[in-house]
């Protein structure tokens, strides 16, 4: 096998900006086939933009990002779609639809994809909510689920048309260490049964360090740090040290810039 | 003063650039949905949602609105001794005007707003987004469907608005003012006409409903993904569907009666 | 997928819609599907027709028995050419006399006929003879006035 075709996302120079603000600037990322990769960054960063880019719901301004060696932002809406198919996006909130229950959740994509008879669908549909645990709440409303159990059947949905690369937003924010656990392994586990290529963009440094093999952390628009989780905890890069510890001051200061304390509190006319 | 001159501006350019987003939201659905292709069962579950659950409002609005034109049109009708007109009164002021005009100030009350905050809701929650990642097209999915079922629901609605009126019209002007109830409805026959008023005052219903339904999905579209921005959206709908209704009323009314 | 209830919702509501457009048709606006061969057409010429209009009803001994379908002027004469439908199962006789008649004081426009002697009736395409104009208000005023101050 080539390098190339080992390679699933890749992206060059990207840049990306936000109405006044600059998200991205010569932004360089190569994502390995069959490898959990994550993402690291502190909040505002962009890197559920960076998600958005990878699944062209936004394109970039500079630069290129490719999906298995496509352009994506050269692809029309059929070719786009068609690729969508081919990965699926973990929302942080799940995104599942309110006005179907779980079962019809998970077998959304089927019905709208495939011409499986009834039973068949069935069948999958138990099938991948029994791998995340969840066979049981088949005839419950998303509203009646934890954040934890939304979740899971949010990838119960993602992985039933087989997708080849998973895009995880946020998976562990607001969790509680249970589910943080059951979370992991099950990210793992479905990693692992699927064959899949899976990116994790999160903020919780311990948990994508403990499943990645291959981890990037963002920063100021550009990647600063990358590597496997052994090489990233070695690194000498302040902001890479900050951001790993969780210093209060650092390079990224405690202080939103404002004028000097004793000027503003003594000096008021 | 340049400040001001600049505000102006800078809203103008904002407003236009609104309509053109609308513009292009509405050629998606009719694109996508392909004439009339919006799979049957979803535009019936739509139906159900926009339709028949406005149907209480729109029987008990219907009868009372027939009630009062009944009791004014008599007051008014007596001055000149001519109450045996009132059936024809009740009957050409419900299918011309208040039938389509009151279902659809309703209508964007009951159901523009439930649509604006339902899109609003899958918005914000990143449904929206969930489909399209899962390839599917929530143009043809979410919106396509909605819009058929408001263009079908509305002039349903308005029908039996209309002829509940005259019923309720009839029981008032019949039983409780004595008016003989053979001339309530042969003066209604001799003077209502079958295209001119019923036909007519359908069509307005029918564009009523796709521009009230064509606003309410592009609000909860276009909505800013807060709850704040999905409340916003909602007024919005209201306000300006209910604006768009009177508005295009007069238009249509000048043009049918052929006044221009 | 068990949506049966909510079919059957939708469905009693589109039919209820349907019926009640056929009972607006029917009983509201007096719609008849009446094909073309239910009715045949008679003529009448009157001096003044003031106000009445197409579709206005055609009644004899206060049933209604038709519609006009056009009003024409007869530019040789100038005087107002009425198209009328009557409905076939209604003979004429040749003597029957037309007018301009109004319902109530304000009310509206319609063609009285009152039944004639004769024993040949009226055929298609034919002319009612003796024609009757409408009374205009004005007229009668003016003759009032003028009768008062012959006095």
């Amino acid at each position: 096998m080539s390098l190339k075709a080992q390679i699933f996302v890749e992206c060059h120079h990207v840049g990306f900006r936000r109405e006044d603000k600059t998200v991205f600037s010569g932004l360089n990322m190569a994502i390995k086939k069959g490898q959990i990769t994550a993402i690291l960054g502190p909040s505002g960063t962009g890197k559920t933009t960076l998600l958005k880019l990878f699944c062209g719901q936004l394109i970039a301004a500079t630069g290129e990002v490719l999906i298995d060696g496509q352009d994506i932002a050269e692809l029309n809406r059929v070719d786009l779609f068609k690729l969508r198919q081919r990965m699926s996006l973990l929302f942080q909130t799940g995104a599942l639809f309110t006005d179907m229950n779980v079962f019809e959740n998970v077998a959304f994509a089927l019905r709208e994809h495939t011409r499986l008879p009834e039973h068949m669908i069935r069948d999958l549909v138990l099938l991948r909510l029994d791998s995340v645990g969840l066979r049981g709440a088949a005839d419950l409303m998303p509203s009646q689920l934890s954040g934890g159990m939304a979740r899971r059947v949010a990838l119960a949905r993602s992985l039933a048309l087989d997708p080849e690369l998973i895009l995880y937003d946020e998976p562990f924010t607001g969790q509680d260490p249970i589910s943080m656990g059951v979370l992991v392994n099950l990210i793992r586990q479905v990693h692992e049964d699927l064959n899949l290529t899976s990116v994790l963009v999160t903020h919780d440094v311990k948990e994508a360090l403990s499943i990645a093999d291959q981890v990037f952390i963002l920063a100021q628009g550009r990647v600063i740090g990358s590597g496997t989780p052994e090489q990233i905890k070695q690194s000498d890069d302040p902001l890479v040290k900050q951001f790993l510890y969780g210093h209060v001051d650092g390079p990224v200061p405690f202080h939103y810039p404002a004028p000097n304390l004793t000027e503003q509190v003594l000096h008021h006319d | 003063m340049i400040n001001t001159l600049a505000q102006t501006g800078a809203r103008c350019l904002l407003v236009c650039q609104l309509i053109g987003r609308s513009g292009v939201f509405l050629i998606n659905i009719l694109g996508w949905g392909k004439g009339f292709k919006a799979p049957c069962h979803r535009v019936i579950k739509q139906i159900h949602h926009v339709g028949v659950l406005s149907l209480p409002i729109i029987v008990v609005a219907g009868i009372f609105v027939g009630m009062v034109l009944a009791l004014q049109g008599y007051s008014i009708l007596s001055s000149y001794g001519s109450q045996e007109a009132i059936g024809q009164m009740v009957a050409l002021s419900l299918l011309r005007e208040f039938g389509p005009v009151v279902t659809a100030l309703l209508f964007v009350g009951r159901a523009g707003s439930a649509l604006t905050a339902e899109i609003g809701l899958m918005k914000t929650t990143e449904q929206l987004s969930a489909m399209e990642i899962m390839g599917v097209d929530p143009f043809k999915r979410v919106f396509s469907p909605r819009l058929w079922a408001g263009v079908i629901s509305l002039p349903l609605l308005a029908t039996l608005f209309s002829l509940l009126g005259i019923f309720g019209g009839a029981f008032v002007a019949v039983n409780l003012l004595g008016v003989y109830e053979g001339s309530y409805w042969a003066n209604m026959q001799g003077s209502v006409l079958f295209f001119d008023d019923v036909i007519k005052g359908l069509i307005k219903a029918l564009v009523f409903a796709f521009v009230i339904t064509w606003i309410a999905l592009f609000h909860g579209w276009n909505a800013r993904p807060t709850s704040e921005g999905i409340s916003q959206a909602t007024t919005a709908t209201v306000v300006q569907g209910s604006l768009a209704v009177l508005g295009l009323d007069f238009i249509l009314t000048a043009v049918m009666l052929g006044g221009f | 997928m068990h949506n049966r209830s909510l079919e059957l919702g939708v469905g009693a509501f589109v039919i209820a819609a349907m019926v009640g457009l056929l009972v607006l048709a029917l009983n509201v606006s007096g719609l008849r599907f009446q094909a073309d061969d239910d009715v045949y057409y008679l003529y009448a010429r009157f001096e003044n027709l003031s106000g009445l209009s197409e579709r206005a009803k055609v009644s004899m001994s206060g049933v209604t028995i038709g519609r006009v379908v056009e009003i024409k002027l007869d530019t040789q004469d100038y005087v107002a050419v009425v198209k009328m439908a009557v409905e076939k199962g209604v003979p004429l006789s040749l003597d029957t006399s037309a007018s301009v008649l109004t319902a109530g004081l304000l009310g509206e426009k319609y063609i009285g006929l009152s039944v004639g002697a004769d024993e040949e009736t009226l055929l298609n395409g034919d002319f009612i003879e003796d024609t009757q104009s409408s009374i205009v208000l004005e007229e009668l005023i003016g003759q009032f006035l003028f009768s008062r101050s012959n006095e």
